[in-house]
């Protein structure tokens, strides 16, 4: 019971501060990436100001046993890159640019984002359900 | 840009960093929006699958409830054309599950612990970006 109010309250902030910074307004994070448009430098604040408070969580994290739930924190991830983070951190940044979504602004903005919102939700959803055919294939590729 | 956009980005910022941190210091757990749906979507995630729904629907729970607190109407500006849309979503569904993460994993949560696979897959995904907007918005005039 305490992990679902606990993951509810970070729901609700994590909502509340994506609206608040105007990462939910697709002009606004277009207008970040669009450097030889009328440049738009919101989008460095937000990451700037979210990077901050996490700081001070990590480095809480080197002197606690685990997590107020009892659970362990999340071991440092393999330091190797592998090709799957780059090529789908690219087609990530191109869905981003096309649109100016990202999945939790996407989430977000679902009760106020019509038909385009809802849509693009969906296709979402439906690329991260063929993501898994298309890691093997790319992994195959990748041993040849 | 309006001037006070900025402060109320850094704001906002600060807000989505402290919600990251009640996540990790809470439950042990990385605040990646595209795991905590992808999870659920592929059935990879489903053996905690009530802080997921949780955490999800308080993401749209509450900013619907703030609406009312803006004196102008809030909009995502989205584009009509459904086609870009869908390529948008496509994209960045299968881009996220591949890369093992996006905007709030990999550059929120993955930045602030000086993780090396956050940092590289934020300077692609904003590479990516800024590459995307000079094609398809100053070569082809699409969006």
């Amino acid at each position: 019971m305490r992990r679902i109010v606990i993951a509810a309250l970070s729901g609700g902030l994590f909502g509340a501060g994506l609206l608040v910074s105007g990462m939910t307004d697709t002009t606004k994070v277009q207008g970040w990436l669009d450097i030889f448009g009328a440049w738009d430098p919101t989008l460095a604040f937000v990451l700037g100001g979210a990077i901050l408070p996490m700081l001070l969580a990590w480095n809480m994290t080197t002197r606690r046993a685990e997590s107020l739930a009892g659970t362990p924190f999340p071991a440092k991830p393999d330091p190797r890159l592998g090709h799957n983070l780059v090529i789908g951190s690219v087609l990530f940044g191109a869905g981003w640019g096309l649109v100016g979504l990202c999945p939790g602004p996407a989430i977000a903005s679902l009760s106020w984002g019509g038909t385009g919102g809802v849509t693009f939700l969906l296709a979402m959803i439906a690329g991260m359900l063929v993501a898994q055919p298309i890691r093997v294939q790319i992994d195959r590729l990748a041993t040849i | 840009m309006i001037p006070i956009d900025w402060i109320w980005g850094l704001v906002g910022g600060l807000m989505i960093g402290t919600a990251a941190a009640i996540f990790l210091l809470g439950n042990g757990r990385i605040m990646g929006a595209s795991g905590l749906i992808g999870g659920l979507v592929d059935r990879t995630g489903l053996s905690n699958w009530q802080e997921r729904v949780a955490f999800l629907a308080a993401l749209v729970v509450v900013p619907a409830l703030m609406l009312p607190l803006f004196s102008v109407e809030v909009s995502t500006n989205i584009t009509s054309n459904l086609g870009i849309v869908i390529a948008g979503g496509l994209l960045v569904g299968i881009g996220t599950r591949l890369a093992n993460g996006c905007t709030s994993g990999h550059g929120v949560c993955g930045i602030s612990r000086f993780s090396l696979r956050g940092i590289v897959a934020t300077v692609f995904y904003l590479l990516a970006g800024g590459i995307a907007m000079v094609l398809f918005r100053h070569v082809l005039g699409v969006i």
